[in-house]
């Protein structure tokens, strides 16, 4: 009945509701576990099967179509016609991937960091999990919208209950900025079901609606994913609920959630409403810009790590939005790319600041200064992501930053310049950092080095930096065929 | 006759319990009279259960047993049910007058049935009025019982006197104007009424008995003081069982008005929007659980007048929906104040500190009712409002749907600081475990449950509330 997108799942059995719904499972698993030694260990295998299961689905998928693959179907409320539709093409694969390699990551580096109510923390954890690969995965309004509410509420607890001194008020503030813009996301949801009298996501895309109706859906999508990426008049909640949230929540929210945003825009916004995107197009690039620049020059402010990384990770989703809304394949590549080189990169960036502060117990770059000759792994590694950050040559970002400044200038060439610059101010504020830290002190402190558990989950990490960097070919080709086909069915509504 | 009896028979259950309890209070004061309530409430559950498909019309055709009426009183009697299980009765109203209350208690419940039954306009004046004189003779039933619980008897009677009055005025140029008290024979002469002001005039007062009940604007200053002038268990009773019914009639009189005009439209979408925004604005500042709840209530009869005011069977369907929800998730959240309150005092903010370290369920179980009176997925709040919001837009009630998702927006600050305190601060010192029972931690996890169910599951609930319209 759905064949025209839908390609249904052939795998014998249903792939995608297994990676959405086993952390789940492990997680309702583990609440009646006792110990908290048994629980982290149950967590962690929950995380690596929940892997596992996403690299069977990347070993199946067929880069070479558009069509949505492993398709499932279930009609759920029928009146309504809303069905549980599950579907991933090129655009979500590896987002999906992204988020599995990440929570077994996240689990470990809370091994000792989180001493008091594991089991609640790694359940809220495991429910993250299942409710942000959901978003991914969903291809149903209804069923998106609950995926990516429902990610609130674990969210919002990891704040609360195991966030930094400030978290009552950094956990209250996440959840009404981003409760306020998904109510417009479900009045817009209405809305287009009201007109084509279906929930199907794919089916919604390029039919032909009028002007008026495009820009009044349009905006209120746009609140509802300005928030969540966040782009720069909306961006206030964000370093808010980085900064006191525990590292694997700030992972989270970084490598992940910020990604739902613009994903929204490629998954929504271009398709569903064309017309309006290209109308506003000037101003998002415009937003984006700002961002870009103002998010630098705020970093090259911060004396807090985690809070400069907060504030770096404005700058960076800045060169997302400006690669998604250039409408050139080159734009949407780098867009994507530079959602998992950011994901990969602020992820790793706020585990080095977790690990730092498990030692010093402060994320001042003063008190964490000087650390070059004690702990020199962890600078390595520090280095590593830190240059990565700033889209050095050879690393994950250079290769998507180029993209989307490619992109950029065949639009416009003001943009492009000011992106340019706005990646100078990103090498400035980073070399800063890296420079306090290694050198910036001369005093001999107690400090030890990274342990082995530290390095094997910063590895995997530091591979997908190398890798992409060198050789970013086998990712691009994967995402190719999504994008460009978007590309094309976009080219008759721009000029 | 026989099939009459069948009829009623979930009626005749209620009231045979009002009476059993009304022999109870002559005989030994020492004797607990809940061990005898559960298991007759579960009777009553059941007889109304199985009445469910029943059909038919009795004394003249002023009474209708259809589906639709037999939904309504397997929802009350389910609520009431409930009600009663979580009732403590430890140190919540005088041990003189516990068979009373009870019998109280049945008598509201008889009347609440009748109600939904009823077709005709004098017998839901007469059922209105038993269950409404039964709840004020309660509301003041108080252990160590102040002036306090007496203002709020007054108030209650006071506002329920003016809403009756108008309500019975209205119902005057009901029969004015279609020269009888059945709704069978109103419907077919209103519609074309529905652009003369005689005619919204009519409707409108007519409603303001229900609005009351319903704690709508602007029939909804009794709430507050009620809430917090009655003892847990009567305000748990008043706060969701009579709303049922009330909505139950809103939907009946409403559709005589069906399609329509504009205006009369208007009207129920301005007191919906000033009822849902007034609710979660003066919500904010409360610190009294009980308190902070009436407010919520007014703010949610707001978004139940989103399904009814679509004048269409969606429409109705999503408001039953709601309303079934919004029992269960009222009633979770009054079963913490239940528990917490060990003593019959009032809760207020600063007590649920902690929470989560005391009793991890029970602030599971006060976080699953909050997000789904806040309307967060997966609850069943989410889904009965997106119900509700899809039938209002469908409708072509734009402006509505806005108010109602910016309302989601201000009432999650206060259900969500309900949560934030009782899982980010520290308990004071002196505040110890809370231990459960086995019998309350079944009820805790009956409430999750119902709260997940519905959210996740909703068709098959709704295909009945459909077929019921």
């Amino acid at each position: 009945m759905t064949s025209n997108y839908l390609m249904m799942n052939t795998l014998g059995f249903p792939i995608l509701s297994a990676t959405t719904f086993l952390p789940l499972l492990g997680g309702l698993i583990i609440l009646f576990l006792t110990n908290d030694r048994a629980v982290k260990v149950a967590a962690l295998i929950t995380g690596i099967i929940t892997f596992v299961v996403s690299l069977i689905l990347f070993a199946n998928f067929k880069p070479d179509t558009q069509i949505f693959q492993f398709g499932e179907f279930l009609s759920w409320i029928p009146s309504y016609n809303i069905n549980y539709v599950l579907g991933i093409d090129g655009i979500t694969v590896f987002l999906i991937i992204l988020t599995t390699i990440l929570t077994p990551i996240c689990v470990l580096c809370s091994w000792t960091a989180i001493k008091e109510r594991v089991k609640e923390f790694m359940f809220c954890m495991l429910v993250m999990e299942t409710a942000m690969i959901g978003v991914f995965c969903a291809l149903d309004f209804i069923l998106f919208y609950i995926f990516w509410e429902a990610m609130l509420i674990p969210m919002y607890l990891l704040i609360a209950i195991w966030g930094g001194p400030r978290k009552d008020y950094a956990s209250i503030k996440f959840f009404i900025y981003t409760l306020f813009g998904s109510v417009f996301l479900l009045v817009a949801i209405i809305a287009i079901y009201l007109v084509t009298g279906t929930f199907s996501i794919p089916e919604a895309m390029f039919r032909g609606y009028s002007l008026n109706f495009q820009i009044w859906v349009f905006l209120a999508f746009a609140v509802a994913f300005a928030i969540k990426v966040p782009m720069f008049p909306f961006h206030t909640w964000l370093p808010a609920a980085h900064t006191e949230a525990p590292t694997a929540g700030s992972v989270f929210l970084a490598s992940v959630l910020l990604k739902m945003g613009a994903y929204g825009f490629l998954r929504f916004c271009l398709p569903m409403t064309p017309d309006a995107s290209v109308y506003f197009a000037p101003w998002m690039i415009a937003l984006s810009v700002i961002a870009i620049i103002y998010g630098g020059f705020v970093c090259l402010a911060q004396t807090d790590m985690k809070k400069l990384i907060a504030y770096s990770s404005v700058a960076h989703m800045g060169f997302v939005t400006l690669g998604i809304f250039s409408f050139t394949l080159f734009g949407f590549e780098g867009a994507l790319l530079q959602m998992l080189n950011h994901g990969v990169t602020t992820g790793a960036l706020f585990l080095c600041v977790g690990i730092i502060y498990e030692r010093t117990h402060s994320r001042e770059i003063y008190d964490n200064a000087g650390l070059g000759k004690i702990t020199p792994v962890y600078v390595g590694f520090l280095g590593l992501f830190c240059i990565s950050s700033f889209a050095f040559p050879g690393t994950n970002n250079f290769v998507g930053e180029i993209y989307v400044i490619i992109g950029t200038f065949m639009g416009s060439k003001l943009a492009g310049f000011t992106a340019v610059i706005g990646a100078v101010i990103a090498a400035a504020y980073m070399l800063r950092l890296l420079k306090q830290i290694v050198w910036g002190r001369e005093d001999k402190r107690a400090i030890t080095d990274m342990n082995a558990r530290e390095v094997i989950y910063l590895a995997p990490l530091v591979l997908f930096v190398i890798w992409v960097g060198l050789f970013p070919r086998p990712y691009v080709s994967v995402m190719e065929r999504s994008l460009a086909n978007l590309l094309d069915q976009m080219r008759p509504f721009i000029q | 006759m026989r099939n009459d009896m069948l009829l009623i028979l979930p009626e005749l259950t209620v009231l045979l319990f009002s009476v059993f309890f009304l022999f109870f209070s002559l005989g030994d004061r020492k004797r607990n009279p809940a061990a005898w309530a559960r298991p007759l409430s579960l009777i009553i559950l059941g007889v109304s259960l199985l009445t469910v498909s029943e059909g038919g019309e009795l004394f003249s055709g002023a009474y209708r047993v259809d589906l639709f009426s037999q939904i309504f009183k397997a929802m009350l009697s389910l609520g009431f049910c409930l009600v009663l299980f979580m009732m403590e009765n430890k140190n919540e109203i005088n041990e003189r007058y516990g068979a009373e209350y009870y019998m109280f208690l049945g008598f509201s419940m008889l009347g609440l049935m009748m109600l939904a039954g009823s077709v005709e306009l004098i017998s839901m004046v007469i059922s209105l009025e038993i269950s409404s004189y039964s709840l004020y003779v309660i509301v003041p039933l108080r252990k160590g019982s102040t002036k306090v619980q007496i203002e709020a008897s007054m108030k209650y009677l006071f506002f329920g006197a003016v809403a009756t009055g108008i309500m019975l005025y209205g119902m005057g140029y009901l029969y004015a104007i279609s020269r009888s008290t059945f709704l069978a024979d109103i419907i077919k002469v209103m519609p074309a009424c529905m652009n003369q002001p005689a005619g919204i005039i009519a409707v409108v007062f007519t409603l303001t008995g229900f609005f009351f009940k319903l704690s709508l604007f602007p029939f909804h200053f009794w709430a507050p003081d009620i809430y917090e002038g009655a003892s847990n268990t009567t305000t748990t009773f008043i706060a969701t069982i009579p709303k049922i019914a009330a909505v139950a009639l809103l939907i009946r009189i409403v559709m005589l008005a069906a399609p329509g005009g504009q205006q009369f439209i208007n009207i129920l979408i301005a007191l919906a929007a000033v009822s849902m925004t007034l609710g979660n604005l003066v919500g904010l500042v409360q610190r009294d659980i009980k308190r902070l709840l009436a407010y919520s209530g007014i703010a949610h009869a707001g978004y139940v007048m989103l399904g009814v005011l679509s004048l269409s069977s969606d429409g109705n369907a999503s408001a039953i929906y709601y309303m079934a929800v919004y029992l269960f998730m009222n009633l979770a959240c009054f079963y913490v104040i239940m528990l917490l309150s060990r003593n019959n005092d009032n809760v207020t903010l600063d007590d649920l500190a902690g929470l989560a370290k005391r009793s991890p369920l029970l602030a599971f179980v006060l976080a699953a009712s909050a997000f789904s009176l806040a309307g967060i997925p997966p609850t069943g709040g989410f889904t009965g409002k997106l119900f509700l919001l899809m039938s209002a837009f469908k409708a072509g009630h734009l402006y509505i749907v806005i108010i109602a998702a910016v309302n989601t927006v201000i009432s999650i600050f206060y259900y969500l600081n309900l949560v934030r305190i009782s899982y980010s601060r520290a308990a004071s010192t002196d505040a110890g475990d809370i231990r459960l029972t086995f019998k309350e931690k079944a009820l805790c996890i009956i409430f999750i449950g119902l709260i997940l169910y519905t959210g996740i599951f909703p068709f098959s609930i709704m295909e009945i509330f459909t077929a019921a319209l």
